[in-house]
């Protein structure tokens, strides 16, 4: 069968893109607060520093994480510069009863990104995906100082309502 | 303006250059832990005496090498049941692994074997666990090379890579090897272990790495379990295989496993 290009049907889906892109702008509130739709990563630990540049990070983690493993597996090099336990122990989240949450939750640090990127990482099946609750230090989703959106405390699991991938993508992280 | 490309590039660059900078993270452990004394025999002679942890430590960003071989020696003449029950559950506790009541899927990392001389009725009891070949079986028919011997001789799992075909476990003689069938959850941050992949003792590689010593060896009786660098010559472990009479098991594979053993 030949296929035929209608410009019509294209057009109609095209006007049909727009019309959603302008639904989508509008739903963004104009005092600043992000849509819905946007992950919302929870800061890290107050006071501690990221091995590199948070930007950077964001894009090449996965990077600087394999070569880390292989080094250490096959190596045996125990640097904790971009090991992953080191990611986890700044990165934790606790829940209100001031637990640790793992993987399961929604609210870790990985999830926020990797649930609204589809990418699945099994890292987890593994690694803890908390800190140890002896040693581990973990950034409180309550009243956390460091976080300054303040959307932490209101977060319930399944609350969807995020703040800030905007500025995460657009690399502000302050 | 600034181009996304020029951009990414600075960012990159910085990055890398910060990782530089802290490359010289010296926070190198003690190079040997434990209490370390030096007595001076003679002139330029120096007797130094470790206490148990003989094994020293690498600095943290040094990479294993060769020049050691990391070994054991075990003496099942000191062994009774309840003392291999102990190391085993030393190893259990440490790595995080357990019986479940289900042992056609549990996983095992060291296990008691117990021999029985039908003629004489002489019955004993060993500790058995990854012999750490020279020539690991394990590494050959392994098809992703997730099945390796580390350059110090301690064979692991990588488990990144293991895609769980169990190959390993059909070709190991020692039937040292285990799967994980099922989820597990919050391991220990320094032996990870997870559903679908094999696993095996690590010679506690972590503690190792740390300058310590086993878990197993630590819950043996004294003296019933030594280990050390088969290639440092001043070692307890490699001046006890140098004097007294120790076996490998199945020598006759010709695998030269880094594990011995004294009185089987």
């Amino acid at each position: 069968m030949k296929t035929v290009f209608n410009l019509k049907k294209h057009l109609v889906a095209l006007f049909a893109v727009l019309l959603l892109g302008t639904g989508l702008q509008l739903t963004i509130d104009p005092a600043g607060a992000q849509p819905a739709w946007m992950p919302s990563p929870p800061k890290a630990l107050p006071g501690t520093k990221c091995d590199a540049d948070p930007k950077w990070m964001r894009t090449w983690h996965m990077r600087k994480l394999d070569h880390k493993r292989d080094q250490t597996v096959r190596d045996g090099i125990r640097t904790k510069k971009f090991s992953l336990k080191r990611c986890i122990t700044c990165h934790a989240v606790k829940d209100e009863s001031g637990k640790f949450l793992t993987v399961k939750d929604e609210r870790h640090f990985c999830r926020s990104c990797h649930d609204y990127t589809a990418v699945r990482i099994d890292c987890f099946d593994c690694h803890a995906s908390r800190p140890d609750s002896k040693k581990g230090q973990g950034a409180m989703l309550k009243n956390n100082p460091h976080d300054k959106t303040g959307r932490s405390s209101s977060l319930k699991p399944g609350d969807k309502t995020v703040a800030s991938l905007q500025k995460y993508l657009a690399g502000e992280t302050k | 303006m600034i181009s996304l490309k020029n951009l990414m590039n600075e960012i990159h660059q910085k990055a890398e250059k910060e990782a530089e900078n802290n490359a010289e993270e010296t926070s190198r452990r003690a190079f040997v832990k434990g209490s370390a004394a030096a007595v001076a025999l003679a002139p330029g002679m120096m007797l130094f005496a470790y206490g148990s942890k003989e094994a020293a430590a690498r600095p943290l960003a040094e990479a294993a090498s060769d020049k050691t071989r990391w070994g054991l020696l075990i003496d099942a003449a000191k062994f009774n049941d309840e003392d291999v029950d102990r190391c085993v559950r030393a190893c259990q506790k440490e790595n995080g692994w357990q019986d479940n009541g289900r042992p056609k899927t549990d996983a095992q990392w060291i296990r008691r074997v117990n021999l029985h001389n039908k003629k004489t009725k002489e019955s004993f009891s060993l500790p058995m666990m990854c012999q750490h070949c020279d020539e690991p079986p394990c590494v050959d028919v392994c098809p992703t090379g997730a099945s390796m011997k580390r350059k110090d001789g301690i064979v692991l799992v990588d488990k990144h890579i293991c895609i769980g075909c169990r190959y390993c476990m059909m070709a190991c003689p020692y039937k040292a090897r285990s799967f994980v069938h099922e989820h597990l959850e919050d391991q220990k941050d320094y032996a990870p272990r997870g559903i679908g992949t094999v696993e095996s003792c690590t010679m506690c590689v972590h503690r190792v790495d740390d300058g310590r010593q086993p878990a197993c060896v630590e819950a043996a009786p004294p003296g019933a379990m030594v280990f050390g660098d088969l290639n440092e010559p001043t070692s307890k472990l490699a001046q006890l295989v140098r004097t007294v009479a120790t076996q490998q098991v199945r020598a006759d594979l010709n695998l030269d496993p880094g594990v011995r053993y004294r009185n089987i």
